[in-house]
């Protein structure tokens, strides 16, 4: 029993680490341009795909790498052509814009790659289990654990020591000081939107060696992303993190009991959150009403 | 048309009239009766959820729940209560009005983009209950086994079950009943604070106005309404699956009411024609029209922002 629980818990923070990763991405994004984003989801699918086509080509570790980055490119080249526009107006029509580019996300990666589900390679060792003694885990996912830890650690070194990531957390609070004091808000934005979705993309390749693609495999993803940062506190990243971590646990711990029901604790654990803290586990008062 | 959503009385007869005689025009143009039909019940869907959208101001992206739970609850009265329609539809009405309006005292201090991602997240529960409790819902594959019963009004004898005619007549009888009463709250007292709210929140709470206990009796009422046409549609297909409570049918509805004009009492309407019709098109054309659909969100927010009415609207009057 004692093991069953620990394994689950284990399992927990490690799906939970996952959800981190594409929570963060949504809440860079939602934090400093007030949209949500709903085609993540899409493009960490299509940042799964990109990996499983340059991985003959480039392997895994290089797929890794670029597959995020051309990811993030596209994402800059939609913030540019479509998002951009949208600043500063009702959040509907943000949330109306990316909710249509979700849609054609999903349909183009069915359209390009087909509906049925395709693997990503990854290399050998990985697929080691750890240990056979204990309980059973791959290398693969202490790997996925090791990637989230290294790239949160760099979010958040990024933001709180270069310039352009005080700027974006500076821009979090108060966004017209900002560019009174002369900082290019626009290229703020595209910047820190490229961040969020670099981090969806190498959440996709992530996710893809795990458990494979598919093209719905983003906006199944998009609802954990969602309560992870609504337990922590819509505008706050460490509460992103930390919701993150926790839902994945909770979910974790109840499949152990009632596996039914993992899905629906989460929620639950929502409901709780807000009734007994409104603004989330460590959001602010003041911040994003 | 001013802003609580009076419509001129000529304009008023000829949507009526059009309403009354859709299943006599509707072969004409390549129509037919039942798609007629969802075009009612998808349109009191999107004009109940307007109801808090356009005139209250609130961003809920989550309704496609409250629709769900009285489809829902329309189908589980009629297989295991009573073979009763209207039983079924009081059912189906209240199970979605009542549990909006407990969730929304737990979220009506929100508001803009953290109401709109606490309204989906919760909408989803519903998904995942109906999804996941195979044994009362069916599950992935849906409620089946029931189906519509006729209407016996005293000497009367209505059978809306085999009558495709009679059941469109039957679901505008109910659309009209909902829509007038929607119509009578926007000209009350209580509609012109949810304008008053929408305008400027922070001035009505100035002139002591419980903006939370509006912004909720708002959220319940639009939950009722939109129960109600969750139930009828229930009764149209005969079937209820969790697709009716999920988030992306949310964001159809809100496109609908986007698209026809969310300042105008009948936009939504109007967007659910277009979007229907669009997609019964589109979907017997191409496998692909899901990117269809999405590019139709697309120029919507890009072109047509402030829908087709509102377009029409803002050259004569703005």
């Amino acid at each position: 029993m004692t093991e069953l629980l620990l394994f689950n818990v284990t399992n927990g923070l490690i799906i939970g680490a996952f959800y981190v990763l594409m929570a963060l991405g949504l809440s860079l994004i939602l934090n400093l341009s007030g949209v949500i984003n709903f085609a993540h989801g899409g493009f960490l699918a299509l940042g799964g795909y990109l990996a499983y086509t340059l991985t003959p080509h480039v392997g895994f570790w290089g797929a890794l790498l670029l597959s995020p980055l051309l990811t993030a490119a596209l994402g800059l080249v939609l913030e540019r052509l479509l998002i951009r526009r949208l600043y500063g107006r009702d959040p509907l029509y943000s949330l109306l814009l990316t909710f249509g580019l979700a849609f054609i996300f999903e349909d183009g990666t069915r359209f390009v790659w087909g509906a049925q589900g395709l693997p990503v390679s990854v290399p050998a060792f990985l697929n080691q289990p750890v240990s056979n003694e204990l309980f059973f885990i791959t290398y693969y996912r202490l790997f996925m654990v090791a990637v989230v830890a290294v790239a949160v650690a760099a979010l958040f070194l990024f933001l709180r020591y270069s310039r352009v990531g005080i700027r974006i957390r500076a821009g979090t609070l108060d966004l017209e000081t900002v560019s009174t004091l002369g900082v290019n808000v626009g290229r703020l934005r595209a910047i820190n939107f490229g961040a969020g979705i670099f981090l969806a993309g190498l959440s996709g390749v992530l996710a893809g060696g795990q458990l494979g693609l598919d093209p719905t495999m983003g906006s199944g993803l998009l609802m954990p992303s969602f309560i992870a940062i609504i337990v922590g506190g819509v505008g706050s990243l460490p509460g992103t993190l930390v919701g993150g971590l926790l839902i994945g646990v909770a979910a974790g711990v109840t499949a152990v009991f009632v596996p039914s029901a993992s899905d629906a604790v989460m929620y639950v654990l929502m409901a709780v959150v807000l009734l007994a803290r409104p603004r989330g586990l460590m959001g602010e008062e003041g911040l994003m009403t | 048309m001013s802003a609580g959503g009076r419509t001129r009385l000529p304009v008023l007869l000829a949507i009526w009239a059009a309403l009354l005689a859709a299943p006599f025009w509707l072969p004409l143009i390549g129509g037919y009766t039942a798609l007629g039909t969802r075009v009612l019940v998808l349109g009191l869907a999107a004009m109940s959820l307007n109801f808090l959208l356009g005139f209250t101001g609130v961003l809920s992206f989550g309704h496609a729940a409250w629709f769900g739970l009285g489809a829902y609850g329309a189908g589980l009265s009629l297989k295991f209560l009573a073979a009763s329609t209207p039983l079924a539809l009081l059912f189906g009405t209240l199970l979605g009005g009542v549990l909006g309006a407990a969730l929304g005292a737990l979220i009506v201090h929100r508001r803009g983009i953290y109401f709109a991602m606490v309204t989906i997240a919760f909408g989803q529960v519903f998904y995942y209950i109906a999804y996941r409790w195979n044994s009362l819902t069916g599950g992935d594959d849906g409620l089946r086994g029931f189906a519509r019963q006729p209407i016996a009004l005293g000497p009367w004898h209505i059978d809306i079950l085999n009558s495709g005619l009679a059941f469109y007549y039957f679901v505008l009888f109910c659309f009209a009943l909902a829509v007038g009463a929607m119509a009578l709250l926007l000209r009350s007292p209580f509609g012109g604070t949810l304008l008053a709210i929408r305008e400027n929140e922070r001035r009505a709470r100035f002139l002591g106005i419980p903006v939370e206990l509006h912004v909720w009796i708002a959220f319940a009422l639009s939950c009722l309404f939109i129960s109600f046409a969750g139930g009828l549609y229930a009764l149209l297909n005969n079937f209820a699956d969790p697709n009716n409570l999920h988030y992306s049918l949310s964001g159809d509805l809100v496109i609908m009411a986007v698209m026809g004009g969310m300042r105008n009492f009948w936009g939504p309407l109007l967007g659910a024609a277009v979007f229907v019709v669009l997609q019964d098109y589109v979907s017997s054309l191409t496998t692909n029209w899901m990117s269809f659909i999405g590019l139709l969100f697309v120029l919507v927010v890009l072109f047509f922002p402030r829908g087709l009415l509102g377009v029409a609207r803002g050259k004569s009057a703005a």
